[in-house]
């Protein structure tokens, strides 16, 4: 079990030689890279003003608006690019949140055990044992309404399935040769933990972030279909398949097919990513 | 054997403050949320009187410490109370939804499963490959799409244009009767008396919102697949294994799948955690009448005592799955200890 | 609620069992004419309208399968179809009525009517029933009251089919209110055998059962999913419905509910969106009634301060585009109400209210206004409603921005919406919808204008409203003050502008293989006319 390297250029090496192995991260990459160009230049680049009505309500797809108009005459190509901005901003920021704090809490209680771990875990357990979309619901309908909130709640559900999974890592590992190896040589607890134990439980991780990204984006438009997501005239994707999932049935497929499109292919980059970001991370695979 | 009974005794143990927790920060929530149920329910017309009078009809002009012990009271002889968005005891209403819940969960999982792991293991005993990357690509793009939206897709595909799909009116057409409640499952209550037509109705009208689910939790049981048979593959004891000459099957079932089986399983009570929860929005689109859809229209409308009873119930089948998910940690993995 | 066994429902016999072929899926069209199937998306919670927390929804309950002392006539309503006649009376279970001459004691003799358990109706009955909707408060008394009703004193059974009403004052409002769902005649008896000391009025027993006399009876009730009506072939208050058994299905997504009747797999969808009925109007029957007495409108809280300002208030009138809003709210279904009036008779009511887009107009009176550089307001609107409430919202939110005054909009759940905007009437802009039952313009204004009432979101005062809606309310419509009243409320009412109204909404049903819907001001679904085609 080596320890990790912090040579940046090895890094960089490994990174490119996973990409060259595997052309669907590679891609994946590709489609990360284009999604933030969207949500960077995305409001300057798009022809009309997303928030502007028109009479050509419910306009089909033509040259001069590619993705249609909506029930009041928006553009719905410009809705969905700037609202990619927005829905990055709220998965990004659910799972930064839950997965830093996933991390402490289940490194705490997978390797001090005892009482931090029954307390931690017991805590834990109790996040989890709500249905946890409605604990999304429910946290978003008490707070109020705000993008916020839609990230506290997203972060809050999202922990519990960081710290477990790091604390069954570090649970198993606490005892291993290399951690005593480790201590015996002078290294603190939280030095051991960090450097040594924690590394390990980074591949599966990165599985749940990759995951989480998409999820949180999914429980956004599902927050939204049931009218507790982002304020109108806001544009948000959610939001937009929500209301477009209507107009199916009756013919408007634009509405809902377009911004669903671009929700999918955020969440199929963030999964797709996260295969490759394992295998970066990975260190048994590094050779 | 003792041993095991000691372990199921102290993780019981260890879900009482759980539950404790649970029933406290409901309590906590629903009287969080904006809106006053009694001039919700009094009516369209009702004047500030009758709003009073509904008010004092349900115990809400009491403090809130007063309405917890009231409450906890309640609890402690089995009554959850009444919802006001049905009209009936929430007891009742649970005892109808949940096996509704449970069939359509439990139909996608299976669905789920039998495509997922075979995919993942093939996945990972190829990384790299073209199979694994279409792998990859399959399981990501169902997990991709709101389930609401895949739901009405689905609809609007197979019961609007081609017509081979049943109407979407719930768990059985109208023209079926609902078999005898003895699990509340309609596949196996009709299964168990005999009921062929009705079970195949009731199979019918599962199709679309189990499919719906199931694309939606066949990336996490796929991948954490792939990725702990991966890691299993890589260890020191297949390497072993393969120095010691046993053969690719042997190894891959008998060692590593066995292995890699840890994770899934975790990721599986995960999975049907989520699933039963995101259950809402699917049970909403197929008018499918479950637990999910009755805790949303709940708390829409702050019907304190729906809400209450469903995350009470939602709890305490998360307590049994969670020990049902350490038993077979425990039988897969003696690494772990209970210790803790 | 009698739990019908699957056992119990193939007993009842041949007719049932080719209803109901449990053992083959028919097609639907091949079901017979002997079942309907309609759709709604709404739950019905309670089958006993009394019961404290019964919804709306739920008063469907009471009008299919009990009957009152009298109803409204029919009339061919410009929606299509039939829809109610306020002005005619027509008797129920009352076969008829005289009014004394001070119009004080209204005397109500009884037809030779059953109860569903076979016990004749008495006037017994009759009194314990209305005793019941003023005793147990909630909606129900606040509605009694509205047509004089406040005492159980006032009702009387003289004889075995003879009651009487005693009113403290004459009002014209007395005998239509005796219409709507609220005094339903209940089987006294039976209710009484399973009352408690702490259910003295069986609300737990009526709540799960119908005990009526009425055309239906509610066979299965499984909340959340669906009613089964199934007929009473003894009804005598009206010609017997066409269908034996009658299932209200609930299907939540809207989406769904046009699939099944597009499909033909269903009969009826009740109250379906605006912008559907406008696309299956070609291929369905669909009826668009405009709502008697209904008015979509914005309001304007006085408390608010800009609001204050009449001239803030106008230009906020002139800014907003009724027209877009009316295309894109309800697909032209409804009456516009802006712009002036000029087909109706003077005190038409929902009527035009003289103002239209205009964003010169409005320009100017914010430039007279306190106001001129703008301000800030929330724009408060209802989960529940976001069907029209949401782009009109929006599209008066982009008007508005152009004079200056910025609008955010406020999502507000269902369960605070009510609280929000009616009881504590502390939405400083938002949209409101409320309808009258009984159908006078002067009760319209009496919720909507009079300083504390329920639906007088505003917080508006105007003293001559106040006594022009006192003395209005109860004359008679011949009243010789009776119009030159109601012109003078509108008058005010238009200037002042606390409600700017928008248009009259519609009630739209979508019928495939059925006939005969006919319109009823309570917005629920009458099934005892409706026939298949």
């Amino acid at each position: 079990m080596a320890e990790i390297s912090t040579s940046s250029n090895s890094f960089l090496r490994h990174t490119a030689y996973v990409m060259r192995q595997n052309p669907v991260t590679l891609v994946a990459f590709g489609l990360l890279a284009f999604l933030l160009l969207c949500a960077l230049l995305g409001p300057a680049l798009v022809p009309y003003d997303p928030l502007a009505s028109d009479a050509d309500i419910l306009q089909p797809p033509s040259w001069a608006h590619w993705f249609g108009t909506d029930q009041l005459g928006r553009d719905v190509f410009s809705r969905v690019i700037v609202a990619t901005r927005l829905d990055l901003a709220i998965s990004m920021g659910a799972v930064v949140l839950s997965f830093v704090a996933g991390s402490i809490l289940g490194s705490i209680a997978g390797y001090w055990g005892g009482w931090f771990d029954a307390v931690i875990s017991r805590g834990l357990d109790m996040i989890m044992a709500f249905p946890l979309f409605v604990l999304a619901m429910g946290i978003v309908a008490a707070l109020g309404n705000t993008i916020e909130n839609v990230i506290y709640a997203t972060a809050v559900i999202n922990t519990p399935f960081y710290a477990r999974v790091v604390r069954a890592e570090v649970n198993i590992r606490r005892e291993a040769g290399f951690v005593q190896a480790a201590k015996l040589s002078g290294n603190t607890d939280l030095r051991v933990l960090a450097l040594h134990i924690f590394p390990n439980a980074l591949p599966p991780m990165m599985v749940q972030v990759s995951l989480n990204l998409g999820w949180a984006v999914l429980n956004a438009a599902g927050l939204s279909f049931i009218g507790l997501g982002v304020r109108p005239p806001t544009p948000e994707w959610g939001i937009m398949v929500a209301e477009g999932a209507g107009y199916i049935i009756s013919g408007e497929w634009w509405l809902a097919l377009f911004p669903g499109l671009w929700l999918m292919l955020a969440v199929f980059t963030f999964n797709l990513l996260g295969d490759g970001l394992r295998d970066i991370v990975d260190p048994r695979q590094r050779r | 054997m003792s041993n095991r009974a000691n372990l199921v005794g102290a993780r019981l143990l260890q879900a009482i403050p759980v539950v404790i927790g649970v029933v406290v920060i409901t309590f906590v929530l629903t009287r969080a949320l904006p809106g006053d149920p009694a001039a919700y329910f009094a009516g369209d017309a009702a004047d500030e009187a009758s709003i009073q009078q509904v008010r004092e009809a349900l115990g809400l002009d009491k403090s809130l410490p007063q309405q917890f012990v009231v409450y906890v009271g309640d609890l402690l002889r089995g009554d959850l109370g009444t919802s006001l968005s049905t009209g009936q005891p929430v007891l009742s209403d649970l005892a109808r939804r949940l096996p509704a819940s449970l069939e359509l969960t439990l139909a996608a999982l299976v669905l789920s499963c039998l495509l997922a792991i075979p995919l993942g293991v093939m996945a990972a005993t190829a990384p790299g490959s073209w199979r694994d990357h279409l792998c990859r690509v399959v399981v990501t793009a169902g997990v991709s799409l709101p389930t609401f939206f895949t739901g009405i897709l689905l609809i609007y595909v197979f019961y609007y244009l081609l017509g081979i799909a049943p109407s979407p009116l719930g768990r059985l057409d109208f023209i079926y009767i609902e078999p005898d409640p003895i699990t509340g499952f309609y596949l196996i209550d009709s299964a168990l008396v005999g009921d062929w037509e009705t079970f195949a109705g009731s199979a019918k009208q599962l199709v679309l919102p189990a499919t719906t689910m199931a694309l939606f939790t066949l990336a996490p049981i796929a991948r954490m697949t792939r990725g702990a048979m991966l890691q299993a593959l890589s260890s020191d004891y297949i390497r072993t294994a393969r120095a010691a000459g046993l053969t690719g099957t042997t190894i891959l079932m008998r060692y590593a799948f066995r292995n890699a089986m840890l994770p899934v399983v975790t990721t599986l009570g995960m999975v049907f955690s989520f699933a039963l929860g995101a259950n809402v929005l699917v049970e909403k689109v197929f008018a499918w009448p479950g637990i999910g859809s009755y805790a949303v229209d709940a708390l829409v409308a702050s019907d304190y005592a729906a809400v209450q009873g469903f995350v009470l119930a939602m709890a305490l089948l998360f307590v049994a799955l969670n020990l049902i998910i350490d038993l077979a940690y425990a039988v897969i993995d003696p690494r772990i200890g209970f210790d803790g | 609620m009698t739990e019908i066994s699957r056992r119990s429902l193939l007993a009842t016999g041949a007719a049932s069992a080719a209803v109901l072929p449990f053992l083959r899926a028919l097609p639907a069209q091949a079901q017979g004419s002997d079942v309907l199937v309609t759709v709604n998306g709404q739950t019905i919670n309670s089958l006993d309208l009394h019961r404290t927390g019964t919804n709306r929804p739920s008063y469907q309950v009471a009008i299919n399968c009990y009957d009152r002392l009298v109803s409204f006539g029919t009339k061919p309503s410009s929606g299509g179809g039939l829809e109610f006649d306020y002005t005619k009376i027509e008797p129920e279970l009352a076969e008829s009525w005289e009014v004394s001459d001070d119009g004080l004691v209204l005397t109500f003799n009884l037809r030779d009517a059953t109860f569903q358990d076979g016990s004749p109706v008495t006037a017994e009955d009759v009194k314990w029933s209305f005793d019941r909707a003023v005793s147990l408060g909630g909606f129900p008394a606040v509605q009694m009251k509205a047509g004089g009703f406040t005492r159980p004193d006032q009702f009387a059974a003289i004889d075995e089919k003879t009651f009487q009403i005693t009113l403290d004052f004459p009002s014209k409002l007395a005998i239509p209110d005796l219409a709507v769902p609220i005094p339903f005649v209940i089987n006294s008896k039976l209710a009484l055998a399973n009352a408690t000391d702490d259910d003295p009025w069986a609300t737990e027993y009526l709540h799960q059962n119908t005990i009526g006399s009425g055309a239906f009876k509610v066979a299965r009730w499984v909340p959340g999913e669906q009613l089964i009506y199934e007929r009473n072939d003894d009804w005598a208050s009206g010609p017997a419905p066409a269908y034996k058994r009658v299932v209200i299905r609930e299907v939540p997504s809207p989406a769904t509910r046009r699939a099944l009747i597009e499909k033909g797999d269903v009969q009826v969808s009740f109250n379906i969106p605006s912008k559907d009925a406008a696309e299956l109007s070609d291929k369905l029957v669909v009826n668009s009634t405009p709502i008697a007495n209904a008015i979509y409108c914005v309001g304007l809280n006085y408390n608010f301060e800009p609001f204050q300002d009449a001239d803030v208030r106008k230009a906020v009138a002139y800014a907003i585009p009724y027209e877009a809003i009316f295309e894109a709210a309800a697909f032209g279904r409804g009456n516009p109400l802006w712009g002036e009036e000029t087909d109706r008779s003077a005190i038409a009511w929902p009527r035009k209210s003289g103002y239209m887009e205009d964003m010169d107009k409005a320009k100017e009176h914010l430039a007279k206004s306190g106001f001129a550089d703008g301000f800030e307001v929330p724009f408060s609107i209802s989960l529940n409603q976001l069907d029209w409430m949401e782009p009109t919202a929006l599209l008066i939110q982009e008007n508005l921005a152009q004079l200056g005054i910025t609008v955010t909009i406020d999502k507000i759940p269902g369960a605070n919406w009510r609280t929000a905007s009616l009881v504590e009437k502390r939405l400083a802009f938002h949209l409101e919808g409320f309808g009258g039952w009984l159908d006078t313009p002067d009760y319209y204004f009496f919720w909507a204008y009079k300083d504390g009432h329920l639906f007088n979101s505003s917080n508006y005062r105007n003293e001559e409203i106040e006594t022009l809606v006192d003395t209005t309310l109860h004359i008679p419509t011949d009243d010789p003050a009776y119009e030159p009243n109601v012109k003078r409320m509108f008058e005010i009412a238009l200037e002042d502008l606390p409600r700017i109204p928008l248009w009259q909404p519609a009630l739209n049903v979508a019928l495939n293989g059925a006939t005969d819907y006919e319109f009823w001001f309570h917005r629920q679904l009458d099934v005892r006319p409706i026939k298949p085609t």
